[in-house]
């Protein structure tokens, strides 16, 4: 017969992590990839705070003399047309990116959290209207619909934080609504109700809590994504405006013909943004894991 | 059925509908139209003129008849002129098309073909090395951004050839048709193909916990006709609705690949027109897309029924 240690086999589950830093040591161990992109993330957030300590150059200054320099122990990866330094530029452009992608996610699912808890508390018409509204927001593709509306609002950094947010409304609204008509039927809304609590106050103090997690996971599997959409804005020329050091508008003054003359000016810019939303993908698939664990594939 | 088609195909109406308003509304809430811009070009011009121009394009009239004109022509097969080469907008549009869907449909084909046999692999060997290294491929597939992976291509081509690939919309061999359609159309792809292997992934592995699997192993049929025979079968449905999905978002990579590989599709036709303010072509292209996206969300729930007979839509 097999003996059990049942000592270890608790180890192993976690049963000993319970809090504080033993929790998080065992979570990092446990999920390791995940603990590789929070580092990424980590990093990214610390260039873009310290932006300002850890390049010698400023991103704008044009410097003709050095034009589309190679890289070198000066200018580590190396200048574009201007002579501008592109590591300064890249360490800059995570301001932007970082901006882009906690602004309009941030404000995509505050909507989308509000439409979606009056939409599934609510229903009737409300729901009815609100259903009929995220059909319509759906029914164009992210980048499409933030193209349309980035040139019609212009192009400048809010415009585009608003262009993305929007789109990410309806996918919030949906996952929200969906938590809330299920958790409506549990025991302790109908516990709240007999003690003679207010309906707004069920939603926001009791049912509202409880979508957080998938609102957790969603918002951060969302934060790649708006990355993705505002490097594709700008590399489109629709994004932020220049001067401004963004990742994709930096791809797009190099793009094909620097191709050839100058590989240096497409390489980094691209390695910046891939990594920015690996990083996020992958704290996004571990967080899923441990906070949604019905949906661990 | 016959009820829940009916109300599928209203609803798509009404979507429609919503996005000609927000579409036709946000084209026009900024001040300035094609005859300022045209104007202001060209430094002092006749007030006139500029009227009289005004007048020709519509521009003149409240916002709701112009709505309505466009409506009533769309219905009519008359899509407007464009503003920038005064030609019908169908004409511009139509000759377009078969680029982009060319090209989607050879993105559509790579991503089905590498990711679901890599994502069932992934799943049969889950928590091997192997499986780990093709989920951080799927990851960093979905983390590339698709212009990129364009531009690492064109760069490979110089190094390797000494040149870029021109678009010719006619290619005469079938190794420049290769080089004209399947190399943009994989850098498309890849990120279709990464996601497609993530959801055949956690549907095999779904599938592949469950008591029938372990019945069939258990009377002696081979790994291959379990995997690909009992589980795939069953494991395919999201796959399918993740690739029907795709095949209407895929534009958002084939506007930035046609833009890096400078082919003239449809979908970088849209940039263009939104940098020109060319209001007719950019609002008929996006209600094609949005036509693209409503009827592939229904094929795709049409498609549900057909393979899986336990699926009925009542209403």
């Amino acid at each position: 017969m097999a003996v059990v240690n049942y000592d270890s086999e608790l180890r192993r589950a976690g049963a000993h992590a319970t809090h504080g830093w033993r929790r998080i040591t065992f979570l990092a161990k446990r999920y390791v990839l995940g603990t590789i992109g929070l580092t990424i993330m980590l990093l990214f957030v610390w260039t873009a705070i310290s932006a300002d300590f850890i390049c010698r150059f400023d991103p704008l200054t044009i410097d003709s003399a050095h034009r589309l320099a190679r890289p070198s122990l000066l200018h580590w990866m190396g200048t574009d047309s201007f002579g501008r330094d592109v590591w300064s530029r890249i360490v800059h452009g995570s301001r932007i990116s970082l901006a882009v992608g906690i602004g309009s996610t941030a404000l995509g699912s505050s909507i989308g959290v509000m439409i979606g808890l009056a939409s599934g508390y609510l229903s009737g018409w409300v729901d009815l209207v609100f259903q009929r509204v995220t059909d319509i927001l759906q029914a164009l593709p992210l980048l499409v619909l933030a193209l349309v509306m980035t040139a019609a609002l212009g192009p400048s950094l809010p415009n585009v934080i608003l262009a993305i947010a929007i789109p990410l409304i309806p996918t919030v609204a949906r996952v929200i609504r969906a938590n809330t008509l299920a958790l409506r039927e549990l025991p302790f809304v109908e516990a709240a109700k007999s003690i003679g609590m207010s309906e707004t106050r069920i939603a926001l103090r009791h049912v509202l809590p409880n979508t957080i997690a998938p609102l957790i996971v969603l918002a951060t599997a969302q934060l790649g994504s708006t990355i993705l959409t505002e490097a594709s804005l700008s590399f489109l020329g629709l994004g932020i405006p220049e001067p401004y050091p963004s990742w994709g508008r930096m791809l797009s003054e190099s793009a094909a013909e620097y191709v050839r003359i100058a590989p240096w000016l497409v390489i980094f810019p691209g390695i910046a943004i891939s990594l920015a939303v690996f990083g996020t993908n992958l704290f996004g698939d571990a967080l899923r894991d441990i906070l949604d664990p019905r949906q661990r594939g | 059925m016959f009820a829940y088609i009916v109300r599928r195909l209203a609803l798509m109406v009404v979507t429609l509908i919503g996005i000609s308003i927000i579409v036709f509304v946000l084209l026009r809430i900024v001040p300035g139209n094609i005859v300022d811009i045209l104007f202001d070009a060209a430094g002092y011009v006749d007030p006139a003129d500029k009227a009289n121009l005004q007048r020709d394009l519509g521009l003149d009239q409240p916002i709701a008849i112009q709505y309505l004109h466009w409506i009533w022509g769309l219905l009519h097969g008359d899509l407007g002129y464009s503003y920038v080469s005064e030609k019908p907008a169908l004409d511009e549009i139509l000759p377009r098309i078969p680029i982009t869907a060319r090209l989607a449909g050879l993105a559509l084909t790579f991503s089905a073909s590498i990711g679901i046999p890599l994502g069932v692999l992934s799943a049969v060997r889950q928590g091997t090395r192997l499986d780990y290294f093709l989920r951080i491929v799927s990851l960093s597939g979905l983390s590339l951004p698709s212009f990129w992976l364009g531009l690492l291509i064109l760069m490979a081509s110089v190094s390797l050839f000494g040149t870029m690939p021109i678009f010719n919309p006619n290619p005469k061999t079938w190794t420049e048709a290769i080089a004209m359609y399947c190399v943009p159309a994989m850098a498309v792809g890849f990120r279709s193909a990464a996601l497609t292997m993530r959801i055949t992934r956690s549907s095999m592995l779904e599938v592949l916990r469950q008591d029938y699997i372990r019945t069939a192993r258990a009377k002696g049929a081979s790994e291959s006709s379990v995997n690909f025979r009992h589980a795939l079968k069953n494991a395919i449905l999201p796959v399918i609705t993740v690739i029907g999905i795709e095949a209407a978002f895929l534009i958002g990579g084939l506007i930035v690949t046609e833009t890096v590989f400078n082919i003239p599709g449809v979908a970088r036709f849209l940039v263009e027109a939104l940098r020109w303010r060319d209001y007719p072509i950019v609002q008929n292209l996006v209600m094609l897309i949005a036509l693209i996206v409503v009827l592939a969300n229904f094929t795709v729930d049409m498609l549900y029924a057909v393979i899986d007979p336990r699926i009925r839509y009542t209403d």
